[in-house]
């Protein structure tokens, strides 16, 4: 089965936004991509919300009660969800904080780092998602359906993977362009 | 505290800019705003956990900070590297790292320009959003989105020369770089620049009529009197190595210093409802001592730029709003143009000098200071690593301060002023909050980088009442 013009929603969670300057680094077929698909919400559109889409992609670890929370609500909303780069297949460089208590990485960061001048010991909070305790990768809290790992995925093994999907394959990636940074 | 809170409006995410933000908007009980604020939204302890790991393997660690401006990182990381082993580099692996810098500088402001604000500017702030991205400009102005999309290609295919990949390359290693330039590579390079000019001088034109049209929108649009700060070479604009210099609004130089002292100058503010911290400059305190960076800030900084097509662009630039400083939030876009050409010319510069094909490239040692700082302008601003170590190069403390930080107040501000401009009460228009957001997209934020985190950067507004209860979440649909 060929998809008509499928919806597409990406989201970047706990990452560097590598993985979707990548995904740009397709550069001119980008032009014929935007043809076949439809962006919705993505970091590079204005759509806030995910609408019911056919492809999920999450860019990132979780790290945050947001960042589990849009995990869990594009999962419910797309058919194929997407893991790309280490951080959304591994938890990547995010989990190196795992060693330490959420606390005291807040602590370090705000009050102990040699320009913060921050003698009432002022911890961000208010209006802001609290850490988790740990950085996890995306399928320890809801369903990865492809796998496209890298520091970040290459442009080609991003491109190959959509353009398997139009052709209403699931991909998996080839081991030749499989790269794990 | 929550019983005092106003009327709220919340803008989440903030979208086309590059990291994790919203906005909440607090309005009175008769609907006026209140107060407003710009968070950052995420935060992943990079100067926490690199403790402990050997300071060789920071030019790697760091760029993981920040997927667009990985090089920037990767430069500063290496030469905080550099300042730990004590060496001085070869020219050939200085101006190597150079060509990479100025890769990057052409490829980040691309992105920046063509792919996430132009269609702002070209189909206004209150088209619809399902066009007002780069879909709708690759149909509406084929030309344009090509021309950055090559431009953007061009500048990333420089850094895969050199480091082996697009996104997080590895070239630069403590005391040097690990791969020379070839003759053909050179070459290559050198050929595609002419075209590409023509395509930014296109770009130049489209900024500088936009700005001429809409004159008044310009002059009121988040305009901050703010200082500036960048680093400067002889007065001259700098990217990869110079003094950091503080402009006055009235365009006096407030302070000039060595970058291995900016902790004596520069601290950084912590607020409970951000992760983003606030530098400011110490003697003036917080929040007095806030100052902007990036294109605007480096261009405002400077006395000149050292290649002829930019410096006649920074002139034209300083004559058209009157008096020399320039404190237009959306002359941003226009700074951020100038600094493009000067990257070209620069890189035609660098890739004409016979050291680019040496392969005299790293000098060697060990831990010779325990502590090392490293400052490159990044595309967005000032940054900076600074590492101490202990006698083995285990890493024992490490501060690092992005770019976007030091813009943190004043886009605050900025969006304060546009909030106070364009809302009156919880019925809000789209088109007013994809102008707050603009105020963020002009400081191009990498707010990945800010918190060493990088986001997605929606925004979300949120209206509460005066009990603090959300009457109204905009989010755009």
């Amino acid at each position: 089965m060929t998809m008509a013009k499928p919806k597409i929603a990406s989201v970047w969670l706990e990452a560097c936004a590598g993985c979707h300057m990548s995904f740009l680094d397709i550069d001119e077929r980008i032009v014929d991509l935007l043809g076949k698909v439809e962006l919705t919400a993505t970091p590079i559109t204005d759509i806030k919300t995910f609408p019911e889409v056919e492809v999920g992609v999450i860019e990132g670890a979780l790290g945050n009660e947001e960042e589990l929370h849009l995990a869990k609500e594009l999962r419910e909303r797309c058919k194929i969800l997407i893991a790309w780069g280490d951080c959304a297949v591994f938890g990547g460089i995010n989990c190196m904080r795992n060693f330490l208590p959420a606390g005291q990485v807040l602590k370090e960061g705000y009050v102990d780092t040699v320009s913060t001048v921050n003698p009432d010991g002022v911890l961000p909070r208010q209006d802001l998602p609290a850490l988790l305790p740990q950085a996890i990768p995306v399928d320890r809290a809801v369903k990865v359906d492809v796998y496209v790992p890298g520091c970040p995925p290459d442009a080609d093994t991003i491109y190959y993977v959509f353009s398997e999907i139009l052709e209403g394959r699931i991909p998996t990636v080839p081991t030749d362009i499989m790269r794990y940074d | 505290m929550e019983n005092t809170k106003k009327n709220t409006i919340v803008v989440n995410p903030v979208t086309r800019i590059e990291g994790h933000g919203k906005i909440t908007v607090d309005l009175t009980d008769d609907g006026a705003v209140d107060r407003v604020r710009f968070h950052v939204t995420q935060y992943r302890g990079f100067e926490v956990f690199s403790k402990g790991r050997d300071f060789r393997e920071m030019p790697v660690i760091t760029p993981r900070i920040c997927g667009i401006c990985p090089v920037s990182h990767h430069l500063a990381s290496a030469k905080a590297c550099d300042a730990i082993l004590g060496v001085t580099l070869t020219p050939t692996a200085a101006k190597l790292r150079e060509v990479m810098h100025m890769g990057q500088f052409i490829q980040s402001h691309a992105l920046s320009f063509f792919h996430l604000s132009s269609p702002d500017l070209l189909f206004g702030f209150d088209a619809d959003p399902a066009i007002r991205n780069v879909a709708g400009l690759a149909r509406e102005y084929p030309d344009l989105a090509v021309a950055g999309i090559g431009m953007r290609k061009y500048g990333q295919e420089i850094i895969k020369t050199l480091g082996g990949k697009k996104v997080h390359p590895w070239h630069s290693i403590p005391g040097g770089v690990n791969r020379s330039l070839r003759a053909e590579e050179k070459d290559g390079m050198i050929a595609a620049l002419p075209k590409l000019k023509d395509d930014l001088r296109k770009a130049l034109d489209l900024v500088k009529n936009y700005l001429a049209e809409n004159a008044e929108l310009a002059a009121r649009f988040a305009t901050l009197e703010t200082s500036y700060l960048g680093l400067v070479k002889d007065g001259n604009l700098e990217l990869y190595d110079g003094r950091i210099r503080l402009k006055s609004p009235r365009g006096r130089i407030t302070d000039e210093f060595d970058d291995s002292e900016y902790c004596a100058h520069i601290g950084e503010h912590v607020e409970e409802w951000s992760y983003l911290k606030f530098p400011f400059y110490r003697p003036l305190g917080f929040p007095h001592g806030s100052y902007r960076v990036g294109p605007l800030g480096r261009i405002n900084a400077c006395d000149d730029i050292s290649t002829p097509e930019a410096s006649a662009e920074l002139a034209a630039f300083r004559k058209s709003t009157g008096d020399g400083m320039v404190h237009y939030t959306l002359y941003y876009h226009y700074a951020r143009l100038i600094e493009i050409l000067y990257a070209m010319e620069r890189l035609e510069e660098l890739l004409h000098d016979p050291d680019v094909l040496g392969s005299d490239l790293r000098i060697t040692g060990n831990v010779t200071n325990r502590e090392g700082v490293g400052v490159v302008e990044a595309p967005r601003g000032t940054l900076i690593h600074h590492y101490e170590v202990d006698g083995k190069g285990a890493i024992e403390r490490a501060n690092l301060i992005v770019a976007t930080g030091h813009n943190n107040y004043a886009m605050n501000r900025g969006v304060e002023q546009v909030a106070r401009d364009y809302i009156t009460g919880p019925d809000v228009k789209e088109g007013a909050l994809n102008r707050m957001e603009h105020v963020i997209r002009c400081y191009d934020p990498c707010l990945s980088c800010s918190t060493h985190a990088v986001g997605k950067m929606p925004l979300k507004l949120e209206v509460r009442n005066s009990l603090g209860d959300v009457v109204r979440t905009v989010t755009k649909e």
